[in-house]
């Protein structure tokens, strides 16, 4: 692999995922927009959830979904194809099929011409490798680069998974371990060790078609994938949507050793902080560590699905996702309602 | 002591210069910052590596000095 004359993690502040914008601050931003509505428009951005599901027929609905964020890797190839599995991982948390999918680029006016052959180069492997094509897409200039992708997938609309749906004794489950962003910031600052970052690469650059494929097999209530807002954020709004409370056990959760030890010295994204704010009122942390606190705070780029499972089907589901997803963990179980829409224990 | 300036720099590199102030010269430092996510960090590398951290709060900056 030739050494890219300029590093493309130089070019931008902040990497994949910790560059969204944080989840209360989204919230305030939105809150007086009017929405209209369609009778058919079965999932909305007023629900928080992956992507927008519509229904076309009684077995037909379209699922929509939208990701982009500056360079989350030096090598281009590598840049775009964590864009698109990332943008790709939505319709997969809703229970979709992804089928066709729309570049959306920015460049610098400088950028070589080869490097962004290759952040395309990489978005179209991943979208091949998902089963679907690319139809189009839009570049404009920016001298930050960013890249990314719009996504629609189709789904049965009896068999849609919102972040909402789970009850009460579900299990919850977890398909990748935790620490990408941590491990993404240790990059940017050239701390990160040759093994870490093969991991890192090698996570991002895993399509949740495989977790997807197993889950909807079974008596899934609810998924999400945990993406920018970290577990914390992302099952907080599962707990939510459900109006029931997670209760997740900290030694049962994957988390990237090195992740840990590089979050107790501090090397943590502003993601952290911010995510932390938008949900840590809600979380009740019981005797967790820190540095594994952070962890569970970690904006991932990229990472697995959050999976709510009929109690009866959990131990076969988690099973089978074991035999072809990074890491598949019984992360925790709803409960009712408590004080706290979180509790790690 | 040293001093460092880390104000307007992306995370995690006002950690990472304080650690590598500290390489130079373990006896301590001081840092000029002026995020809260930068002050955090530095705030938790103290704790790691046993400094003691004293903070300085002024308008939208602060000052941390870390010695042993």
């Amino acid at each position: 692999m030739k050494e890219p004359e300029v590093k493309l993690t130089k070019l931008s502040k902040c990497a994949g995922c910790g560059a969204k914008v944080g989840a209360g601050v989204l919230a305030k931003l939105l809150d007086d927009i009017r929405v209209r509505t369609d009778e058919n428009l079965l999932v909305g951005f007023d629900k928080s959830d992956d992507a927008s599901v519509y229904k076309l027929s009684e077995d037909l609905a379209l699922v929509q979904t939208l990701d982009f964020f500056p360079p989350i890797a030096d090598d281009p190839y590598l840049y775009g194809r964590i864009a698109a599995t990332n943008a790709l991982s939505d319709i997969y948390a809703m229970g979709g099929e992804p089928k066709l999918a729309l570049n959306i680029m920015c460049v610098p006016k400088n950028m070589p011409k080869e490097q962004v052959h290759e952040i395309l180069r990489g978005g179209y492997d991943a979208v091949y490798e998902a089963g679907a094509i690319v139809t189009g897409g839009h570049s404009i200039y920016d001298e930050e680069p960013k890249y990314g992708m719009s996504v629609t997938g189709f789904v049965d609309p009896k068999k849609v998974l919102t972040n909402a749906g789970a009850r009460e004794n579900d299990v919850l489950l977890l398909t990748k371990p935790l620490g990408i962003g941590i491990l993404t910031t240790a990059a940017r600052a050239d701390m990160l060790s040759e093994a870490g970052r093969e991991t890192m690469l090698r996570l991002m650059t895993t399509l949740n078609k495989a977790a997807r494929d197993c889950m909807v097999k079974y008596r899934v209530h609810a998924c999400t994938d945990v993406t920018g807002f970290a577990l914390l954020g992302h099952l907080l709004e599962m707990a939510q949507g459900a109006d029931l409370t997670a209760e997740i056990s900290v030694k049962d959760i994957d988390m990237l050793p090195e992740a840990v030890a590089l979050a107790e010295l501090g090397i943590l994204p502003e993601g952290v902080y911010r995510n932390r704010e938008f949900a840590e009122a809600q979380v009740d942390p019981g005797d967790t560590p820190l540095k594994r606190l952070d962890v569970l705070y970690d904006p991932q780029t990229s990472g697995g699905l959050m999976i709510a499972v009929d109690p009866a089907d959990a131990e076969a589901l988690l099973e089978e996702l074991r035999a072809c997803v990074p890491s598949a963990q019984r992360i925790g179980v709803m409960k009712p309602a408590g004080e706290k829409r979180i509790v790690i224990v | 002591m040293q001093e460092i300036d880390v104000r307007g720099l992306a995370c995690p590199e006002p950690v990472v210069r304080t650690m590598k102030a500290l390489l130079k010269d373990p006896s301590g430092v001081c840092v000029l910052g002026d995020t809260a996510a930068s002050k955090e960090n530095i705030a938790r590398f103290a704790a790691a590596k046993k400094y003691k951290l004293e903070t300085e709060e002024k308008g939208g900056e602060f000052v941390l000095t870390l010695t042993k």
